[in-house]
């Protein structure tokens, strides 16, 4: 039901774990649901995403989607980074059955979370608190 | 492959196969004809019926053919549901049923008025027999409770029931699909009113199921056609498949002690391996009255549909009730049911033992089961680093 993508992501998942100093998180998706994804992104000084890293509990097609866009926006602007969709993720996986599309494929969502949440905390003052 | 899902299907029996192969050539007449090769599939028919009667406890002329336990189930429930709806419209079932009995349960509620009882069930996945006895009244016409559960293997009080309900004039019918080649079947000492089979469970081909209805249970057939099963299934008689599955149900029955052993002994070493070496594990379904091939668990932290592409890698095969193995968005009713919360239902995993196993295979799955979910839970963002 899968493609060699999805199993060779969910086999050797690339960037797994999370980053203690991370400028942003974004987590998508609720364990009621089966399916919770974390993404923890490192931005350098030219807003490229220098470090990605994260975790998730879920079925095969939620642990290879997260897999593959940390390894596709790597090296990315953040704007290039917020283009990547969760349907852009699926393909590059070569697809993913129909009814994972909806409930295993919030990878990208994360990612968007995560990017969201470094640019709050940028332009939050400095020691404004949580 | 160690091939741990016999509560899923199982191989067919080479002697099962043997017995069935000359009624696809040689033997291929209509039970109904009445030349010679008609009169041998009628007789090979009647062989199979006083089988599957002999291992029952029953009467030749109480068993139907189906084609399979979904059948069986849906036609003991509609058939008396259907019939005795003059006496009341009361159907008492249990939340932890197959699918082929809440789905034609839903089905008599939504499109014909029934009222239904879902009996609650204890964190072990048995029925509240309290609740039962609350739940009759004056409309209650048929209860139908499994015998043994297909996802934790819990085993269900069916003869207690049937002493709670002797004496009133209510219909009990037992889902015996899953608990087929595993506990005794006689349908004296259970006290049941109809039960249901499938060959495929017990080395038994695919297609074919039994239904046991006890003489005198007022009943209406759910399809037209034929005089088949004296007027209670039309349809050309599956001769082969219910030759397959009376040789399959007299093989099970005649080594039923050893064949339990067996299986309980792997399944044993399965449950004490796990629990022993993967922390946060809980074993679901009773511990003791659980069918002998059960070894069901639950996981934290991370997902069934993830345990089972990790096993299918290494060669194993086993099933989850997780919600991403069925296509489903909720995860097991069975579970729910027990109480078990979701996050933590998601998380499951069923292994059933069968014929072929043998006890290396099962310290294999025990060796590699937790470098799985140790892997699978240092990835998940639940997991309490």
């Amino acid at each position: 039901m899968y493609s060699e993508a999805v199993m060779d992501h969910f086999m050797n998942p690339r960037n797994v774990g999370s980053l203690a100093d991370a400028d942003g998180v974004g987590t998508e998706g609720n364990p009621v649901c089966g399916d919770v994804m974390k993404i923890y992104i490192k931005v350098d000084g030219e807003e490229r995403i220098e470090d990605i890293k994260f975790q998730t509990f879920g079925c095969g097609a939620a642990i290879a989607t997260s897999s593959m866009v940390t390894e596709m926006v790597k090296g990315l602007t953040l704007e290039e980074a917020m283009d990547v969709s969760n349907k852009k993720v699926a393909e590059a996986l070569g697809g993913l059955p129909a009814n994972k599309m909806h409930c295993s494929n919030l990878a990208a969502d994360a990612l968007h979370k995560a990017i969201e949440d470094y640019r709050a905390k940028k332009q939050a003052p400095q020691g404004a608190g949580q | 492959m160690i091939y741990l899902d016999h509560a899923a299907t199982t191989a067919v029996h080479p002697q099962v196969l043997q017995a069935m192969l000359p009624y696809f050539s040689d033997r291929f007449g209509n039970a109904s004809s009445i030349y010679a090769i008609g009169r041998e599939s009628r007789q090979a028919l009647d062989r199979a019926r006083e089988t599957v009667a002999r291992v029952l406890g029953a009467r030749p002329n109480e068993i139907i053919f189906t084609s399979g336990g979904s059948e069986s189930d849906n036609l003991a429930l509609k058939g008396v549901a259907f019939a005795r709806r003059s006496k009341g419209n009361h159907i008492i079932t249990s939340g932890v049923e197959h699918h082929a009995i809440l789905h034609a349960c839903e089905y008599l509620e939504k499109w014909f008025g029934f009222r239904v009882t879902y009996l609650p069930v204890d964190r072990y996945g048995v029925v509240d027999l309290e609740a039962l006895t609350a739940a009759l009244d004056e409309q209650t016409i048929l209860v139908t409770v499994m015998a043994g559960n297909n996802e934790v293997g819990t085993l269900q009080p069916i003869a207690e029931i049937a002493r709670i309900l002797k004496g009133r004039d209510i219909i009990l019918h037992t889902d015996a699909v899953q608990a087929g080649g595993s506990v005794d079947l006689d349908v004296e000492k259970l006290g049941v009113d109809m039960l249901s089979l499938s060959a495929h469970k017990f080395y038994g081909p695919k297609g074919v199921g039994a239904l046991y209805v006890r003489r005198g249970t007022t009943f209406w057939p759910q399809q037209q056609g034929g005089s088949q099963e004296r007027n209670r299934r039309a349809g050309t008689e599956n001769v082969a498949g219910i030759v397959g599955l009376a040789t399959a149900l007299d093989l099970a029955y005649a080594n039923l002690a050893s064949n339990c052993a067996h299986a309980q002994a792997l399944r044993d070493i399965l449950v004490q391996g796990i629990l022993a070496s993967v922390p946060d594990t809980l074993l679901t379904g009773h511990p003791t009255r659980r069918l002998p091939n059960n070894a069901s668990f639950c996981f934290k932290y991370v997902e069934g549909e993830s345990i089972l592409l990790s096993l299918d890698m290494l060669g194993i095969a086993g099933s989850s009730g997780s919600a991403c193995t069925s296509a489903a968005i909720e995860p097991s009713h069975v579970l729910t049911a027990m109480g078990i919360p979701i996050e933590l239902a998601h998380g499951s995993l069923r292994l059933t033992t069968g014929l072929e196993n043998r006890e290396e295979d099962m310290r294999y799955v025990v060796d590699v089961l937790p470098g799985i979910i140790t892997k699978l839970r240092a990835m998940s963002p639940l997991t309490v680093h």
